[in-house]
Protein backbone atom coordinates (compact mmCIF):
# COMPACT_ATOMS: atom_id res chain seq x y z
CA UNK A 1 0.00 0.00 0.00
CA UNK A 2 1.43 2.93 -1.13
CA UNK A 3 2.05 5.70 1.51
CA UNK A 4 0.06 9.47 0.02
CA UNK A 5 2.82 11.21 -1.60
CA UNK A 6 1.29 14.39 0.14
CA UNK A 7 0.48 13.19 4.24
CA UNK A 8 -1.47 15.99 5.94
CA UNK A 9 -0.06 16.38 9.83
CA UNK A 10 -2.24 14.33 12.53
CA UNK A 11 -5.16 16.50 13.20
CA UNK A 12 -4.74 18.09 16.63
CA UNK A 13 -7.57 17.99 18.85
CA UNK A 14 -6.34 20.24 21.56
CA UNK A 15 -2.24 20.74 22.85
CA UNK A 16 -3.43 19.29 26.33
CA UNK A 17 -4.94 16.36 27.68
CA UNK A 18 -8.38 15.37 25.63
CA UNK A 19 -11.01 16.39 28.46
CA UNK A 20 -14.11 14.11 28.87
CA UNK A 21 -17.33 15.37 27.89
CA UNK A 22 -19.49 12.04 27.59
CA UNK A 23 -18.85 8.75 29.18
CA UNK A 24 -20.59 5.66 29.40
CA UNK A 25 -19.76 2.98 31.81
CA UNK A 26 -20.88 -1.00 31.67
CA UNK A 27 -23.75 -0.15 29.49
CA UNK A 28 -26.19 -2.65 29.29
CA UNK A 29 -29.85 -2.47 27.42
CA UNK A 30 -32.09 -5.43 26.35
CA UNK A 31 -35.39 -4.83 24.27
CA UNK A 32 -37.65 -7.53 25.75
CA UNK A 33 -35.11 -10.79 25.57
CA UNK A 34 -32.43 -9.61 23.12
CA UNK A 35 -29.57 -7.73 25.04
CA UNK A 36 -28.42 -4.99 22.61
CA UNK A 37 -25.78 -3.64 24.97
CA UNK A 38 -24.04 -5.95 27.30
CA UNK A 39 -21.46 -4.12 29.16
CA UNK A 40 -20.18 -1.21 26.61
CA UNK A 41 -18.11 1.43 28.05
CA UNK A 42 -17.27 4.54 26.02
CA UNK A 43 -15.41 7.84 26.60
CA UNK A 44 -16.18 10.95 24.03
CA UNK A 45 -14.05 13.97 24.27
CA UNK A 46 -14.31 17.45 24.41
CA UNK A 47 -14.25 18.47 20.47
CA UNK A 48 -13.82 14.92 19.27
CA UNK A 49 -15.18 13.21 16.49
CA UNK A 50 -14.92 9.85 17.07
CA UNK A 51 -16.65 7.00 14.92
CA UNK A 52 -19.07 4.27 16.17
CA UNK A 53 -18.64 1.56 13.97
CA UNK A 54 -20.10 -1.92 13.36
CA UNK A 55 -21.99 -4.51 11.55
CA UNK A 56 -25.88 -4.24 11.45
CA UNK A 57 -27.92 -5.08 14.21
CA UNK A 58 -24.13 -4.74 16.64
CA UNK A 59 -25.70 -2.50 19.12
CA UNK A 60 -24.03 0.77 17.58
CA UNK A 61 -27.57 3.01 16.97
CA UNK A 62 -28.53 1.42 20.88
CA UNK A 63 -25.27 3.14 22.33
CA UNK A 64 -25.84 6.36 21.02
CA UNK A 65 -29.61 6.61 21.77
CA UNK A 66 -28.91 5.60 25.74
CA UNK A 67 -25.76 8.08 25.94
CA UNK A 68 -28.31 10.56 23.76
CA UNK A 69 -30.84 10.20 27.16
CA UNK A 70 -33.30 8.84 24.72
CA UNK A 71 -33.50 5.29 25.77
CA UNK A 72 -32.95 4.16 29.64
CA UNK A 73 -30.39 1.48 30.75
CA UNK A 74 -31.32 -1.70 32.52
CA UNK A 75 -27.46 -0.92 34.42
CA UNK A 76 -24.29 1.17 34.11
CA UNK A 77 -24.09 4.78 34.43
CA UNK A 78 -23.65 7.72 31.91
CA UNK A 79 -21.82 10.94 32.71
CA UNK A 80 -21.77 14.03 31.22
CA UNK A 81 -19.30 17.00 32.13
CA UNK A 82 -18.17 14.64 34.80
CA UNK A 83 -22.39 14.64 36.18
CA UNK A 84 -24.03 11.71 36.07
CA UNK A 85 -27.20 11.69 34.03
CA UNK A 86 -28.80 8.05 33.49
CA UNK A 87 -30.40 8.57 36.38
CA UNK A 88 -32.12 11.64 35.82
CA UNK A 89 -36.08 12.31 35.62
CA UNK A 90 -37.46 12.61 32.21
CA UNK A 91 -37.71 16.48 32.16
CA UNK A 92 -34.40 17.04 33.55
CA UNK A 93 -33.08 14.65 30.48
CA UNK A 94 -35.41 16.84 28.13
CA UNK A 95 -33.80 19.91 29.17
CA UNK A 96 -30.52 18.33 28.91
CA UNK A 97 -30.89 16.81 25.19
CA UNK A 98 -32.24 20.84 24.35
CA UNK A 99 -29.47 22.33 25.52
CA UNK A 100 -26.20 20.36 25.39
CA UNK A 101 -27.18 17.54 22.89
CA UNK A 102 -27.64 18.03 19.32
CA UNK A 103 -29.09 15.02 17.37
CA UNK A 104 -28.84 14.34 13.42
CA UNK A 105 -30.39 11.32 11.68
CA UNK A 106 -30.54 9.46 8.23
CA UNK A 107 -32.97 11.30 7.16
CA UNK A 108 -32.95 14.80 8.34
CA UNK A 109 -36.63 14.73 9.70
CA UNK A 110 -37.43 18.14 8.42
CA UNK A 111 -40.89 19.57 9.56
CA UNK A 112 -42.23 19.73 5.95
CA UNK A 113 -44.11 22.53 6.15
CA UNK A 114 -41.28 25.30 7.33
CA UNK A 115 -38.67 26.86 5.51
CA UNK A 116 -35.43 26.06 5.90
CA UNK A 117 -34.45 28.67 8.19
CA UNK A 118 -38.00 27.80 10.27
CA UNK A 119 -36.34 24.38 10.63
CA UNK A 120 -33.13 26.02 11.96
CA UNK A 121 -34.97 27.87 14.33
CA UNK A 122 -37.17 25.87 16.06
CA UNK A 123 -34.64 23.80 18.68
CA UNK A 124 -33.93 27.88 19.88
CA UNK A 125 -37.51 28.48 20.05
CA UNK A 126 -38.58 24.88 21.90
CA UNK A 127 -35.71 26.21 24.57
CA UNK A 128 -37.43 29.68 24.92
CA UNK A 129 -35.22 32.14 22.62
CA UNK A 130 -37.83 35.20 20.80
CA UNK A 131 -38.57 34.69 17.23
CA UNK A 132 -36.59 37.32 15.54
CA UNK A 133 -32.68 36.70 17.15
CA UNK A 134 -33.83 32.83 16.55
CA UNK A 135 -34.09 33.34 12.93
CA UNK A 136 -31.29 35.19 12.91
CA UNK A 137 -28.94 33.34 14.89
CA UNK A 138 -30.51 30.25 12.05
CA UNK A 139 -30.06 32.45 9.21
CA UNK A 140 -26.38 32.43 10.46
CA UNK A 141 -25.93 29.14 10.44
CA UNK A 142 -27.28 28.62 6.99
CA UNK A 143 -24.89 30.57 6.00
CA UNK A 144 -21.77 28.76 7.97
CA UNK A 145 -23.13 25.63 6.22
CA UNK A 146 -22.99 27.42 2.81
CA UNK A 147 -26.36 27.44 2.36
CA UNK A 148 -28.37 30.72 3.00
CA UNK A 149 -29.93 31.15 -0.27
CA UNK A 150 -32.08 28.03 0.55
CA UNK A 151 -33.04 30.06 3.85
CA UNK A 152 -36.92 30.67 2.81
CA UNK A 153 -37.11 27.64 0.80
CA UNK A 154 -39.67 24.72 1.79
CA UNK A 155 -37.86 20.83 2.38
CA UNK A 156 -39.86 19.75 -0.37
CA UNK A 157 -37.74 22.18 -2.54
CA UNK A 158 -35.07 20.39 -1.70
CA UNK A 159 -32.17 18.34 -2.54
CA UNK A 160 -31.67 14.95 -0.25
CA UNK A 161 -27.65 17.00 0.34
CA UNK A 162 -29.24 20.31 0.80
CA UNK A 163 -31.97 18.98 3.16
CA UNK A 164 -29.98 16.94 5.31
CA UNK A 165 -27.38 20.46 5.51
CA UNK A 166 -30.10 22.10 6.77
CA UNK A 167 -30.80 19.41 9.58
CA UNK A 168 -27.21 19.94 10.39
CA UNK A 169 -27.42 23.48 11.14
CA UNK A 170 -30.90 22.60 13.04
CA UNK A 171 -29.08 19.98 14.92
CA UNK A 172 -25.71 22.89 15.88
CA UNK A 173 -27.91 25.63 16.13
CA UNK A 174 -27.73 25.33 20.39
CA UNK A 175 -23.86 25.66 20.08
CA UNK A 176 -24.36 21.82 21.93
CA UNK A 177 -21.45 20.15 23.53
CA UNK A 178 -22.02 17.02 21.77
CA UNK A 179 -23.70 16.09 18.24
CA UNK A 180 -24.97 12.78 18.30
CA UNK A 181 -25.39 11.74 14.38
CA UNK A 182 -26.52 8.22 13.18
CA UNK A 183 -25.79 7.51 9.73
CA UNK A 184 -25.99 11.26 8.95
CA UNK A 185 -25.47 10.31 5.07
CA UNK A 186 -26.96 7.09 4.61
CA UNK A 187 -29.81 8.14 2.20
CA UNK A 188 -27.23 9.85 0.27
CA UNK A 189 -25.00 9.48 -2.93
CA UNK A 190 -21.18 9.29 -2.42
CA UNK A 191 -20.97 13.25 -3.65
CA UNK A 192 -23.71 14.74 -1.64
CA UNK A 193 -22.97 12.45 1.35
CA UNK A 194 -18.77 13.63 1.26
CA UNK A 195 -20.24 17.29 1.16
CA UNK A 196 -22.25 16.97 4.39
CA UNK A 197 -19.51 15.46 5.73
CA UNK A 198 -17.31 18.02 5.34
CA UNK A 199 -19.58 20.46 6.02
CA UNK A 200 -20.90 18.95 9.24
CA UNK A 201 -17.18 18.00 10.79
CA UNK A 202 -15.92 21.57 9.74
CA UNK A 203 -18.33 23.55 11.68
CA UNK A 204 -18.45 20.99 14.33
CA UNK A 205 -14.87 21.13 14.80
CA UNK A 206 -15.27 25.43 14.53
CA UNK A 207 -18.08 25.29 17.46
CA UNK A 208 -15.72 22.80 19.77
CA UNK A 209 -18.68 20.30 19.19
CA UNK A 210 -17.90 16.91 20.33
CA UNK A 211 -19.31 14.15 17.37
CA UNK A 212 -20.69 10.55 18.19
CA UNK A 213 -20.90 9.66 14.88
CA UNK A 214 -22.82 6.17 14.48
CA UNK A 215 -21.99 4.47 10.82
CA UNK A 216 -21.48 1.55 9.05
CA UNK A 217 -19.52 3.17 6.18
CA UNK A 218 -15.83 3.53 6.61
CA UNK A 219 -15.61 6.36 4.05
CA UNK A 220 -17.86 8.41 6.52
CA UNK A 221 -15.75 6.64 9.68
CA UNK A 222 -12.01 8.52 7.85
CA UNK A 223 -13.55 11.60 8.72
CA UNK A 224 -13.35 10.74 12.59
CA UNK A 225 -10.48 11.72 14.60
CA UNK A 226 -10.76 8.24 16.17
CA UNK A 227 -13.10 4.96 15.95
CA UNK A 228 -14.74 2.00 18.42
CA UNK A 229 -15.88 -0.74 16.50
CA UNK A 230 -19.51 -2.27 18.75
CA UNK A 231 -19.67 -6.03 17.97
CA UNK A 232 -22.14 -8.16 19.40
CA UNK A 233 -23.11 -5.27 22.11
CA UNK A 234 -19.74 -4.71 23.36
CA UNK A 235 -16.61 -2.48 22.35
CA UNK A 236 -14.03 -4.34 21.15
CA UNK B 1 13.56 15.39 -21.50
CA UNK B 2 13.43 12.60 -19.12
CA UNK B 3 13.37 15.18 -15.84
CA UNK B 4 10.47 16.88 -17.72
CA UNK B 5 8.74 13.66 -18.48
CA UNK B 6 9.27 12.40 -14.25
CA UNK B 7 8.24 15.83 -13.18
CA UNK B 8 5.00 15.65 -15.55
CA UNK B 9 3.72 11.87 -14.48
CA UNK B 10 4.39 12.89 -10.91
CA UNK B 11 2.14 16.01 -11.05
CA UNK B 12 -0.72 14.30 -12.61
CA UNK B 13 -0.40 11.21 -10.96
CA UNK B 14 -0.18 12.28 -7.06
CA UNK B 15 -0.49 9.63 -5.34
CA UNK B 16 0.91 6.99 -7.55
CA UNK B 17 4.58 5.81 -7.06
CA UNK B 18 7.25 8.42 -8.35
CA UNK B 19 8.52 7.51 -11.58
CA UNK B 20 12.36 6.24 -11.52
CA UNK B 21 14.38 8.16 -13.90
CA UNK B 22 15.90 4.91 -15.44
CA UNK B 23 12.36 3.22 -16.25
CA UNK B 24 12.05 7.24 -18.78
CA UNK B 25 14.73 6.41 -20.61
CA UNK B 26 14.41 2.88 -20.75
CA UNK B 27 10.86 3.33 -21.98
CA UNK B 28 11.69 6.09 -24.30
CA UNK B 29 14.07 3.34 -25.93
CA UNK B 30 11.54 1.08 -26.47
CA UNK B 31 9.14 2.98 -28.28
CA UNK B 32 12.06 4.39 -29.79
CA UNK B 33 12.74 1.40 -31.09
CA UNK B 34 9.03 0.11 -31.92
CA UNK B 35 9.09 3.86 -34.23
CA UNK B 36 6.46 5.16 -31.99
CA UNK B 37 8.12 8.31 -30.91
CA UNK B 38 11.85 9.84 -32.66
CA UNK B 39 14.28 11.60 -30.64
CA UNK B 40 14.82 15.62 -32.12
CA UNK B 41 17.99 17.59 -32.37
CA UNK B 42 19.20 18.12 -28.68
CA UNK B 43 18.73 21.32 -26.83
CA UNK B 44 20.77 23.36 -24.72
CA UNK B 45 18.74 25.70 -22.71
CA UNK B 46 19.73 27.02 -18.72
CA UNK B 47 21.66 24.00 -18.23
CA UNK B 48 22.59 20.52 -19.74
CA UNK B 49 21.90 19.40 -23.44
CA UNK B 50 18.29 18.33 -23.41
CA UNK B 51 16.85 15.85 -26.39
CA UNK B 52 13.57 16.45 -26.68
CA UNK B 53 11.02 13.22 -28.36
CA UNK B 54 8.08 13.54 -30.14
CA UNK B 55 4.98 11.07 -31.23
CA UNK B 56 5.55 9.75 -34.74
CA UNK B 57 2.57 9.02 -36.74
CA UNK B 58 2.62 5.25 -35.75
CA UNK B 59 2.91 6.38 -31.96
CA UNK B 60 -0.15 8.54 -32.51
CA UNK B 61 -2.46 5.74 -33.35
CA UNK B 62 -0.67 3.37 -31.20
CA UNK B 63 -2.11 5.68 -28.47
CA UNK B 64 -5.12 5.94 -29.99
CA UNK B 65 -5.78 2.80 -30.12
CA UNK B 66 -4.46 2.31 -26.32
CA UNK B 67 -6.82 4.36 -25.40
CA UNK B 68 -9.92 2.72 -26.21
CA UNK B 69 -8.90 -0.27 -24.98
CA UNK B 70 -10.62 -2.18 -21.88
CA UNK B 71 -8.06 -2.60 -19.29
CA UNK B 72 -8.73 -6.11 -18.11
CA UNK B 73 -9.80 -6.87 -14.98
CA UNK B 74 -6.57 -8.93 -13.22
CA UNK B 75 -7.19 -12.86 -12.86
CA UNK B 76 -5.32 -13.22 -9.71
CA UNK B 77 -5.56 -11.68 -6.59
CA UNK B 78 -3.04 -11.19 -4.05
CA UNK B 79 -4.35 -10.87 -0.99
CA UNK B 80 -1.51 -10.55 1.69
CA UNK B 81 -3.82 -9.93 4.56
CA UNK B 82 -4.93 -13.65 3.62
CA UNK B 83 -2.48 -15.41 3.81
CA UNK B 84 -1.28 -13.76 6.93
CA UNK B 85 -4.43 -14.51 8.70
CA UNK B 86 -4.18 -18.30 6.90
CA UNK B 87 -1.17 -19.01 8.33
CA UNK B 88 -1.20 -17.19 11.73
CA UNK B 89 -4.34 -20.18 11.77
CA UNK B 90 -2.24 -22.77 10.82
CA UNK B 91 0.28 -21.80 12.94
CA UNK B 92 -0.97 -20.06 15.86
CA UNK B 93 -5.01 -19.49 16.96
CA UNK B 94 -8.04 -17.67 16.51
CA UNK B 95 -6.82 -14.68 19.11
CA UNK B 96 -3.66 -14.26 17.26
CA UNK B 97 -5.38 -14.04 13.37
CA UNK B 98 -8.42 -11.75 15.33
CA UNK B 99 -6.03 -9.58 17.03
CA UNK B 100 -3.94 -8.74 13.40
CA UNK B 101 -7.26 -8.07 11.73
CA UNK B 102 -8.18 -5.57 14.34
CA UNK B 103 -4.65 -3.90 14.03
CA UNK B 104 -4.40 -4.39 10.51
CA UNK B 105 -8.42 -2.53 10.31
CA UNK B 106 -7.44 0.28 12.21
CA UNK B 107 -3.99 0.87 9.87
CA UNK B 108 -6.51 1.31 7.22
CA UNK B 109 -8.69 3.25 8.68
CA UNK B 110 -5.69 5.92 9.85
CA UNK B 111 -4.39 5.92 5.92
CA UNK B 112 -8.80 6.49 5.18
CA UNK B 113 -8.37 9.45 7.43
CA UNK B 114 -4.96 10.66 5.87
CA UNK B 115 -6.89 10.65 2.68
CA UNK B 116 -9.75 12.10 3.85
CA UNK B 117 -8.25 14.90 4.94
CA UNK B 118 -6.45 15.63 2.18
CA UNK B 119 -9.38 15.85 0.40
CA UNK B 120 -11.01 18.09 2.62
CA UNK B 121 -8.56 20.29 3.93
CA UNK B 122 -6.23 21.28 1.19
CA UNK B 123 -6.57 19.19 -2.22
CA UNK B 124 -4.57 21.23 -4.63
CA UNK B 125 -6.35 20.17 -7.37
CA UNK B 126 -9.17 17.73 -8.50
CA UNK B 127 -6.66 15.93 -10.41
CA UNK B 128 -5.52 14.95 -6.42
CA UNK B 129 -9.26 14.23 -5.07
CA UNK B 130 -9.56 12.04 -8.15
CA UNK B 131 -6.21 10.11 -6.61
CA UNK B 132 -7.55 10.29 -2.94
CA UNK B 133 -10.97 8.65 -4.11
CA UNK B 134 -9.18 5.83 -5.65
CA UNK B 135 -7.24 5.19 -2.89
CA UNK B 136 -10.08 5.44 -0.48
CA UNK B 137 -12.31 2.82 -2.20
CA UNK B 138 -9.64 0.17 -2.64
CA UNK B 139 -8.99 0.68 1.58
CA UNK B 140 -12.23 0.67 1.84
CA UNK B 141 -12.91 -2.73 -0.06
CA UNK B 142 -9.74 -3.49 2.14
CA UNK B 143 -11.68 -2.80 5.06
CA UNK B 144 -14.87 -4.58 4.15
CA UNK B 145 -13.03 -7.98 3.69
CA UNK B 146 -11.06 -7.46 6.84
CA UNK B 147 -14.76 -6.86 9.05
CA UNK B 148 -16.04 -10.29 6.67
CA UNK B 149 -12.94 -12.29 7.77
CA UNK B 150 -13.23 -10.72 11.50
CA UNK B 151 -16.93 -12.28 11.29
CA UNK B 152 -15.46 -15.51 9.91
CA UNK B 153 -12.44 -16.44 11.25
CA UNK B 154 -14.08 -18.97 13.81
CA UNK B 155 -15.34 -20.98 11.16
CA UNK B 156 -12.00 -20.81 8.96
CA UNK B 157 -10.33 -22.06 11.85
CA UNK B 158 -12.33 -24.76 12.21
CA UNK B 159 -11.57 -25.40 8.06
CA UNK B 160 -8.25 -25.25 7.92
CA UNK B 161 -8.10 -27.94 11.16
CA UNK B 162 -10.56 -29.83 9.97
CA UNK B 163 -9.23 -30.79 7.03
CA UNK B 164 -5.24 -31.51 6.17
CA UNK B 165 -5.34 -30.01 3.09
CA UNK B 166 -4.53 -30.33 -0.40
Amino acid sequence: MPRPMITPAPHVVSATAPEVVLSGRELVKSYGSSLALRGASVELRRGEILAVTGPSGSGKSTLLLCLAGVLRLDSGEIRFDGRRIDDAGESARSALRRREFGVLFQFGQLVAEMTAAENVALPLLLGGARRRPAQAAARGWLARLGIAELSDELPSEMSGGQSQRVAVARALVTEPAVLFADEPTGALDTLAGEAVMTELTRVARDAGTAVLLVTHDARVASYGDREIVVRDGLIR
Amino acid sequence: MSTGLKREHDARFPVARPLAFGQVYATLERLRARGLVHAAASVKVDGPERTPYAMTEAGRAELERWLTEVEAPSPFVSNPLSVKVTLALLTTDEAVAEDYLRRQREAHLQRMREYTRLKVERPSSLLEVLAADYALTHLDADLRWIDAAMSRVADLNKEIHSCPGP
